[in-house]
């Protein structure tokens, strides 16, 4: 099991709730996308899931180890060896080559830097970027920088990859060519929860969980051997 | 941690000490301008105190090794006050030849006074104008006792001082306008004109013989029928035995009245010119500090500003798995590499400094290593005190308040 949230409910100081008892369950090598409109819960399920933020009450278990028991500490380390991050505004660092951006995801491992820039080569392979090792974030596209921040998320190899709307600042074409390279990913066995607003986006996935006013109000579950065929 | 499976604990999150010099290096390889100019601070600072601290050494050892090449073994005996009478005592006429008896005593000369005796360029000129100067009738030992040298001529010889020949210290000899001996120049003094032989250097051990015009004793004597009471002495003493012969030497030059005896030690008063100078220094020391403060100041500024613009890229390593003691680290280590950049330049400037104006002034250059050390460590202090509070106020951002975009 990659995931698994247990009666997860989240409340701010001054008593909005954000989440009202949410349950769900990832299985490992699981693509899925957490779909609502704004306002619904699904940024602060993405920041509960990834060990950025805690739940006011209810657990949670990634990757095996129990995230709302853990020390600040512990936590880091966990992001450092188990989670990985997509953005919708990328986070590359500036005046930093593409390789050592996706180095940067091995950073906090405690590796040599020779060790994270050959496993960063080889992420950056995968992601199609092989040829743009030593280009400046400045000087790529948008769907480039993505993959750039695909490579780094994978780097580590986590067991699960959280996608916070990937492809939202991207056109549609490139944010389609983002999705397909989502499912290669998953397909070669990397667990990938995308969180998203866009419904349509959303379709394409095998498993929709829909999220609104802090609750899950659905989780469906496409066939793909029955649409393919 | 805890885990379903009971599996092994899971690694910590970790940063090798080279990467946390990469990584504290990276706001101040990106913003090159902002990082250089906040250093400048610190580089001023620690730029003038080193400074400071070189010219003052400079200075102080040029006089030190003079007060070395002078000795510090000279005593000067001198009138003191008369207890009884109420005005200036004298010394027995016989004092001179009684302190050279004293064991312990290497050399003396002594001074004549030549009552009211006057110099004068020529007879024509009125008998007030004295210019200041003072006519003394001298032992022919006068310069070897003080380490005193001539600027041109030659001092008074056994058979010089028995004519009417005269020795001008350096500053009697500009105020009488005498520059060129090979114009056999002559002055007026009493009521004969007398040759003069040579100009002194300035003494360094007595600076009142700048202003003296000196001549043969028997010249004194025979003109200003003096009683030859000694107005001076200088004595020359065995290094060891300084302290007795300090001690005695009131007694042996006066039996009757040791307590109207003045001894003085002329090195004394270098020294007392050096611990001045010394003084001083503290002064521009404490001038030099407070700029150091203001540029320690000025990176703390650059620094909180640098965690607020940064604030995407703390919540990026947060979700990288950066601990808050990494981010605490980052910062901490990059206002230190700014502080070492202003304290590296501003010692070498410093030094810079030092080795320009010593070698202008002539003096033998000083940079003291504790100095350029002390300076070096002091910017790596203000550094990791000016850091601090940003870099924590880095780390405790929360990564998903980091994260959140403006």
């Amino acid at each position: 099991m990659s995931l698994r949230l247990s009666n997860v409910v989240k409340e701010y100081p001054g008593g909005v709730k954000a989440l009202a008892g949410v349950d769900l369950e990832v299985a490992d090598g699981e693509l899925l996308a957490i779909v609502g409109p704004s306002g619904s819960g699904k940024t602060t399920m993405l920041q509960i899931m990834g060990t950025l933020d805690r739940p006011s009450s209810g657990e949670v278990w990634v990757d095996g180890w129990d995230a709302a028991q853990a020390t600040d500490d512990e936590l880091s380390a966990l992001r450092a060896r188990r989670i990985g991050f997509v953005f919708q505004q990328f986070y590359l660092l500036d005046g930093v080559s593409a390789v050592d951006n996706v180095a940067g995801g091995l950073l906090y491992s405690g590796l040599k830097l020779e060790v994270r820039r050959s496993r960063a080569r080889e992420a950056l392979e995968q992601v199609s970027m092989g040829h743009r090792l030593g280009h400046q974030p400045s000087q790529l596209s948008g769907g480039e920088k993505q993959r750039i921040a695909i490579a780094r998320a994978l780097v580590g190899e986590p067991a699960i990859v959280f996608a916070d709307e990937p492809t939202g600042a991207l056109d549609s074409k490139t944010g389609a060519s983002i999705v397909d390279l989502l499912r290669e990913l998953n397909a070669a066995g990397t667990t990938i929860v995308v969180i998203t607003h866009d419904v349509e986006l959303a379709a394409s996935f095998p498993r929709r969980v829909s999220v609104r006013d802090g609750a899950i109000i659905g989780d469906e579950r496409l066939d793909l051997r029955l649409v393919t065929t | 941690m805890t885990t379903a499976s009971g599996r092994p604990e899971l690694e910590p999150s970790r940063l090798l000490p080279r990467d946390i010099l990469a990584v504290g290096s990276v706001g101040l390889r990106t913003r090159k301008l902002r990082a250089a100019l906040s250093a400048v601070g610190i580089a001023i600072g620690i730029a003038s105190m080193v400074a400071v601290l070189g010219i003052s050494s400079s200075s102080q050892a040029a006089l030190l090794d003079q007060i070395d090449a002078l000795g510090t073994n000279l005593l000067t005996v001198e009138p003191g006050q008369s207890f009884i009478g109420g005005g200036t005592s004298t010394l027995p006429g016989a004092s001179t030849a009684r302190v050279r008896t004293i064991d312990g005593v290497q050399g003396s000369a002594a001074l004549y006074a030549a009552p009211d005796a006057s110099v004068r360029r020529s007879e024509f000129v009125d008998a007030s104008q004295t210019s200041g100067i003072t006519v003394y009738g001298s032992d022919l030992s006068l310069p070897g006792a003080l380490s005193a040298t001539l600027q041109s001529g030659t001092f008074l010889t056994d058979a010089t001082a028995q004519f009417p020949t005269v020795v001008l210290g350096s500053i009697a000899a500009r105020r009488l306008g005498i520059t060129d001996l090979d114009a056999r120049p002559q002055v007026w003094i009493g009521d004969r004109y007398y040759a003069v032989s040579g100009v002194l250097a300035p003494v360094t051990l007595d600076s009142s013989l700048d202003r003296a015009a000196l001549i043969g004793l028997e010249e004194v004597k025979a003109h200003w029928d003096a009683d030859t009471t000694p107005a001076k002495i200088y004595l020359r003493t065995d290094e060891e035995q300084f302290d007795r012969v300090r001690a005695i030497v009131g007694a042996a030059t006066n039996p009757e009245h040791p307590e109207e005896v003045s001894v003085s030690r002329p090195s004394d008063v270098l020294q007392a010119k050096a611990a001045a100078e010394g003084a001083f220094t503290s002064l521009l020391l404490g001038l030099g500090a407070v700029a150091l403060l203001v540029g320690g100041v000025g990176i703390a500024n650059v620094m909180v500003i640098s965690v607020i613009e940064r604030r995407s890229e703390i919540g990026l390593r947060r979700a990288l798995g950066a601990t808050r003691r990494h981010i605490t680290s980052q910062f901490l280590t990059e206002s230190l590499l700014l502080s070492a950049m202003g304290g590296v330049a501003g010692a070498l400037l410093g030094a810079v400094v030092t080795v320009a104006y010593s070698v202008a002034q002539g003096l033998q250059t000083v940079v003291p290593l504790e100095a350029v050390v002390g300076g070096i460590l002091a910017a790596l202090i203000i550094g990791a005190v000016a850091g601090l509070y940003p870099s924590m106020r880095a780390a405790k951002l929360s990564p998903t308040e980091a994260l959140r975009t403006v």
